[in-house]
C-alpha cells in the first residue's frame, strides 16, 4: 500500500513547499490598472466618510482622475513589451492601446454620469435603489434633488475590470476580470431614475444571463485546462492542437467563445442586449455599449490570437459563421424597432459582426492586419456610440427621455444643432465616407479580404446597406417630418455633456478625414507579447 | 493506472455498507423514547425561527449578514497560505498581504459607515 502513488506522502510534501514563491512583479507595467483600481478604492472611502453634500463633486473628480491617469500611464508606457505577475498579465502594444481606449471612453461615460442640468431631479440615477418602485418613499425621493453617488466607484471598478480583461494573459485572471467588470454593470443597469421597473427588469435579465455566460466560460476554461495542463495562454499555444483528434480543447475553446461573445453582444448570444440597453439609464447604456465592447473584443483577440493563434482551424469556421449571423440579425431586426435605444442596441449587434470580420484577418504565422483593423474599429465605434447616446439623453419630455422614434419627428426644426450632431453619429455608425465609421469598416473589410474571406465581406456589405436604411430612416424623420404638437423638447446640456459631445464629434470627424496618424499608431501597437 | 483507485472503491463500498447496515439495524437494536425535540429539523443547536405569518419570507437582513460574513471569511482563507509560506515570500509577501488587508478594511469601513452592521 505504501508504494502506491496515491498515498505517496513524500511527493505531496515537496509539491506543497514549492508551490508558493514570490512572483516577479513589474509595478511600472501595471500602473494603468493601479490608477483605476486605486481610484475605485478611494471612491468607496469617499462614499463612507465624506459628507453627503460634497460627495458628488469629489466622486466625479476621483473617477476622472483615475481614468485620465490610466490614459496618461498607457501613453507613457507605449512601446513596453513584457509579461509580468507570474505570466498572468501582459503589457504589450495591443493591450495598452485597448486599455487607453477603455480609459478614455470610460472618462467620457463618467462625464455623462455627472450631467446634472438635464433632469429636473438633477441626475439620471435613482436616489436610493433599494426603495421599492412606486412606494410613497420612492415618490418622495423622485422630486427631492438627492443624487446617487455610488455609481462612480461602481463604474470605476467596471472600467478597472475591463482594462484587466484586455491585459489578462491567463484564463483564470481573464475570468476574474470578467466578473469584476460584470458585477458593477449588473447593478448600474438597474439604477434608472425614471421607468424604474423597466430598469430593474433589465438588471435582472442581464444578471441571470450574464451569470449563465460566466458559467460557460468557466466550463470552457476547465476543459482547456484539462486537455493542455495550463491556464496560461502561452502554454496553451505551446501545447499545440495540430492533431485534429483533440476534441477536448476545441470544445473548451467553443465554450470560452460563448462566454466572451455574450459580453460582446454578438448574435446568437445577443438576446439580452435590446432589453438591457433600453432599460438601463442612458449614460450607463453608453458606457456598456462602448467600453464593454472594447474590453470583450480585447479578450477575444487575445484568446484567439495568442492561445489559439497556431491552430486557427479550431475557431475560424465558428467565428466566420457567428459573424454572418450577428451582422444579419443586427441589420434586419434593427429595421423593425420603434425605440431609439433598442435600435441602437441592434446596431451594436451588427457592429459586433463587423468587428468579427476584422478578427478573421489573422494570417499564418501572426501576419495579417486583423489586429490593428479591429483595434481601430473599436476606437472609432466606441467614440461614435458614446456620442450617439449622449444625444439621446438630450431629447426629453415630461416623463424623462423621449426614446420612441415617432417623438423624434421634426427634431431638426426644434433644434438644428442637435439633429446635425445626431446625423453625424448615425452616418458614422452607417459607415458613410468622411466619418470614422467608414475608415473603420474599410480597414476591417480589407483585413478580411487579405485572408481570402471575401464572401464574408460581401455579406458584410449587404448588412451595412440594410443597416444604413434604419440609420437614414431616423435622419429623414428628423429632417423631413412635421414635429408633433406635444413633442419632446431638447434639453440644454451642462458642461459635462457639452464636453462629451465636443470630443466625440471632433474625434468622429478627425478619424474620418485624417485617420493616418491613428491608423499608424494602431499598426505599431498591433503586438501581442505572450 | 485504474488499480491506483481501488482503495477509493473499497472505501466507497465500506461507507455504503456501513450506512445501509446502520439504517437497517437501528429499528431492531435501538431504544425508542419519543420527545418533542426529536421532531425538529436538528436535535441540537439553535431552535429554528418561525416562519412569518404573512408568508414564507425572511427579512433581507439575514441575507446581508450572510453576505458580509462571506466577504470577511474569505480574507482568512487567503491569510492561511501566506502564513504558511511567509519565509519563502519574504518582504514582498508581507507588503502584498498588507495591501490586501487594507482593501478589505476599505470594504469594512464602507459597511460600517453606511449602517450595514446595524440590525435595526
Amino acid at each position: 500500500m505504501g508504494a502506491s502513488p496515491v498515498l505517496d506522502t513524500a511527493r505531496f510534501d515537496t509539491v506543497a513547499v514549492d508551490a508558493i514563491n514570490a512572483p516577479d512583479f513589474s509595478l511600472a507595467g501595471i500602473t494603468p490598472l493601479l490608477c483605476v483600481f486605486g481610484a475605485a478604492a478611494v471612491g468607496v472611502l469617499v462614499e463612507a466618510f465624506a459628507p453627503r453634500n460634497v460627495r458628488h463633486p469629489v466622486q466625479v473628480a476621483v473617477a476622472l482622475a483615475g481614468t485620465l491617469g490610466a490614459l496618461v500611464a498607457c501613453v507613457l508606457l507605449a512601446g513596453t513589451r513584457e509579461v509580468t505577475a507570474a505570466q498572468a498579465l501582459a503589457v504589450d502594444g495591443a493591450g495598452l492601446f485597448l486599455q487607453a481606449t477603455i480609459a478614455g471612453l470610460g472618462a467620457l461615460s463618467i462625464l455623462l454620469f455627472a450631467e446634472r442640468s438635464l433632469d429636473p431631479a438633477r441626475s439620471s440615477f435613482v436616489a436610493s435603489a433599494a426603495v421599492p418602485a412606486g412606494s410613497a418613499r420612492d415618490r418622495e425621493l423622485m422630486t427631492a434633488q438627492r443624487v446617487q453617488t455610488e455609481v462612480y466607484p461602481l463604474a470605476t471598478f467596471a472600467i478597472a475590470g475591463m482594462m484587466l480583461f484586455t491585459a489578462a494573459n491567463d484564463l483564470l485572471i481573464m475570468f476574474v476580470a470578467l466578473e469584476v467588470l460584470s458585477l458593477p454593470l449588473y447593478l448600474l443597469a438597474g439604477m434608472a431614475r425614471r421607468r424604474r421597473l423597466l430598469s430593474q427588469e433589465a438588471a435582472l435579465k442581464y444578471f441571470l444571463l450574464g451569470a449563465f455566460a460566466s458559467a460557460f466560460f468557466l466550463y470552457g476554461l476547465a476543459l482547456v485546462y484539462g486537455s493542455t495542463g495550463s491556464v496560461q495562454l502561452a502554454d496553451i499555444r505551446a501545447a499545440g492542437l495540430e492533431d485534429s483528434t483533440s476534441t477536448l480543447p476545441v470544445i473548451g475553446l467553443g465554450l470560452l467563445i460563448v462566454g466572451l461573445m455574450f459580453k460582446a453582444s454578438v448574435a446568437p448570444f445577443h438576446t439580452w442586449t435590446p432589453d438591457v440597453y433600453q432599460g438601463s439609464p442612458t449614460p450607463v447604456t453608453a458606457f456598456m455599449a462602448a467600453c464593454t465592447k472594447v474590453a470583450a473584443f480585447g479578450a477575444i483577440l487575445r484568446l484567439l490570437y495568442v492561445a489559439f493563434g497556431d491552430s486557427e482551424w479550431t475557431w475560424r469556421p465558428l467565428v466566420y459563421g457567428i459573424a454572418i449571423v450577428s451582422m444579419l440579425v443586427g441589420a434586419v431586426l434593427g429595421l423593425t424597432q420603434t425605440d431609439v435605444k433598442r435600435m441602437l442596441a441592434y446596431s451594436s449587434i451588427a457592429h459586433a459582426g463587423f468587428l468579427l470580420t476584422g478578427v478573421l484577418g489573422l494570417g499564418p504565422g501572426g501576419t495579417g492586419s486583423g489586429l490593428q483593423a479591429t483595434m481601430f474599429y473599436l476606437l472609432a465605434y466606441g467614440i461614435s456610440t458614446v456620442g450617439v447616446f449622449a444625444v439621446v439623453t438630450l431629447v426629453r419630455d415630461g416623463d424623462g427621455e423621449a426614446t420612441h422614434l415617432s417623438q423624434w419627428a421634426g427634431l431638426a426644426r426644434r433644434s438644428p444643432l442637435t439633429a446635425a450632431i445626431m446625423t453625424l453619429f448615425l452616418l458614422a455608425l452607417a459607415g458613410i465616407p468622411l466619418t470614422s465609421g467608414f475608415i473603420g469598416k474599410f480597414t476591417v473589410f480589407r483585413a478580411a479580404i487579405e485572408q481570402g474571406a471575401w464572401p464574408l465581406v460581401v455579406v458584410a456589405l449587404v448588412a451595412s446597406a440594410i443597416a444604413a436604411f434604419y440609420y437614414l430612416k431616423l435622419v429623414v424623420l428628423m429632417y423631413f417630418s412635421d414635429p408633433a404638437e406635444d413633442g419632446p423638447t431638447v434639453g440644454v446640456p451642462g458642461l459635462p455633456t457639452t464636453i462629451v459631445l465636443a470630443v466625440t464629434v471632433s474625434a468622429t470627424l478627425v478619424l474620418g478625414v485624417v485617420p493616418g496618424a491613428v491608423l499608424e499608431l494602431a499598426e505599431r501597437a498591433a503586438i501581442f507579447g505572450a | 493506472m485504474l488499480s491506483n483507485y481501488m482503495p477509493f472503491v473499497g472505501l466507497f463500498v465500506l461507507a455504503a455498507a456501513f450506512a445501509l447496515f446502520s439504517v437497517a439495524a437501528a429499528p431492531y437494536v435501538g431504544p425508542r423514547r419519543y420527545n418533542q425535540a426529536k421532531l425538529e429539523a436538528y436535535e441540537c443547536g439553535i431552535e429554528p425561527v418561525d416562519q412569518p405569518l404573512t408568508g414564507g419570507r425572511f427579512p433581507v437582513k439575514f441575507y446581508l449578514t450572510a453576505m458580509l460574513f462571506i466577504v470577511f471569511d474569505i480574507e482568512i482563507v487567503f491569510l492561511y497560505p501566506w502564513a504558511v509560506s511567509n519565509e519563502a515570500l519574504g518582504v514582498f509577501g508581507l507588503v502584498e498581504m498588507a495591501v490586501f488587508i487594507a482593501t478589505v478594511f476599505i470594504a469594512y469601513a464602507y459597511v460600517w459607515r453606511r449602517g450595514g452592521l446595524e440590525w435595526d
